[in-house]
């Protein structure tokens, strides 16, 4: 029997052969047959999700209600000290220096990651701002919701702040932060589907274990963070709730 | 328990009123005119059991709130009643969280030292396993525009 591993679509590119790597080392630790499977969007992997063909997903926050709620996933682990958190960026040249300042048509730049667009929307709540008076502006990645504001095609950014942080320092040099979240308790989570779950304890204690070997820290050093921290049942569906609440 | 707020922690002038609190609780409340401002990128994050007693607060909640959190954990909800809240936006509140709803709306907090602070608050109900065991508040920064309209609304509904 084989099962099926995916990777929220909003994963850093340059961590991609870092998922493999891990894919390879999941299997010969559990000796279980894990195919991985990368969807391009958000779209295609929640149809994989409702035709029950995903059975371990390191799932974006957004989706992570639906997962249990409906799908019956559980809670494994994240990555330790890890938490996802937006920020609001204009072009360095705006006069605006505080989102209140923002006015209805107010041009928003974001890519499909669905925690981040909606942290970000919130904070631009003071100034009035919903869906339905900005002019919504889709770019693919982050690069070029920055080059958008560079080139005065959107007054507003919102980002990823790890993918903001990772600009580089001349494209950091022409925008200028507004706001930046610090919200601590929103993030991505590796999480177990029904046909694994008499194997979550075990699989648990490999996650576990694995900053103890140089093989393990090795494969984690591929995924950008040194460690795994266990989330319980109820850390889940506090982040559940709160993720409710916002989405208000 | 909810104690009686003291003159000692209250900075600038204040006036006195006696608050009629859920549960028959009577409560001399001490309060100025002084507001704090919504940190920008924060939420303010608490938990209640179903009787609304306070058995999680995040930072940002310590901080905005003025109390430690020693004092807010095993402390009613209504310790951050305003008196110029009017009672019917906490029965609405009420009401809606106990039928398994979601609520939203416009809320002026009462800080310990007297001041008060603006949120727009979502209340839900934490259902686990079928069974609503409390409710989460998660409060956000709310537009001005939002504040101006309920500082004239709420006055009007005592």
């Amino acid at each position: 029997m084989s099962f099926q591993f995916t990777v929220s679509p909003d994963f850093t590119p340059d961590h991609l052969s870092g998922w493999y790597i891990f894919n390879t080392w999941l299997q010969k630790q559990t000796g279980l047959a894990i195919h991985l499977e990368m969807y391009n969007d958000f779209h295609s992997q929640r149809s994989a999700i409702q035709a029950n063909h995903v059975d371990l997903i390191y799932a974006n926050p957004f989706d992570a209600a639906m997962l249990v709620r409906e799908r019956g996933f559980l809670p494994l682990v994240k990555a330790e000290g890890a938490s996802d958190e937006a920020l609001i960026v204009v072009n360095a040249a705006n006069p605006v220096i505080d989102v209140a300042e923002l006015q209805s048509g107010t041009r928003v730049a974001f890519t499909e990651d669905p925690d981040v667009r909606l942290m970000g929307m919130i904070m631009l709540e003071p100034a009035d701002l919903d869906n339905g008076n900005i002019v919504p502006i889709s770019a693919d990645n982050y690069v070029l919701v920055a080059k958008q504001l560079l080139k005065n095609q959107a007054d507003v950014g919102i980002f990823l702040a790890e993918a903001y942080d990772d600009l580089s320092a001349m494209i950091k040099s022409q925008l200028k932060v507004l706001v930046r979240s610090q919200i601590s308790v929103i993030h991505h989570a590796l999480m177990i589907g029904p046909k694994l779950q008499d194997q979550r304890e075990d699989i648990q204690n490999l996650l576990m274990s694995m900053s103890a070997d140089e093989k393990g820290q090795g494969v984690l050093k591929n995924l950008g963070f040194s460690s795994w921290q266990i989330v319980d049942d109820e850390e889940m569906e506090f982040m559940i709730d709160l993720m409710d609440t916002l989405n208000t | 328990m909810i104690a009686d707020m003291k003159v000692e922690d209250i900075v600038g002038d204040y006036q006195e009123v006696s608050l009629q609190l859920y549960g028959s609780i009577t409560r001399k409340i001490l309060y100025t005119q002084i507001e704090t401002s919504y940190p920008d990128g924060k939420l303010i994050v608490s938990t209640t059991d179903p009787a609304g007693i306070i058995t999680h607060v995040n930072r940002s909640f310590v901080e905005m709130s003025g109390y430690r959190e020693d004092e807010l954990l095993g402390a009613p909800h209504s310790i951050l009643r305003h008196p110029d809240m009017p009672p019917v936006a906490f029965k609405d509140l009420w009401d809606t969280v106990q039928r398994g709803e979601k609520w939203q709306g416009f809320v002026k907090n009462l800080r310990k030292d007297g001041g008060f602070y603006w949120v727009k608050a979502t209340v839900i109900p934490n259902v686990r396993a079928g069974k609503v065991v409390g409710f989460t508040s998660v409060r956000r920064k709310p537009s001005r525009t939002k504040v101006d309209e309920c500082s004239k609304l709420y006055p009007t509904l005592f």
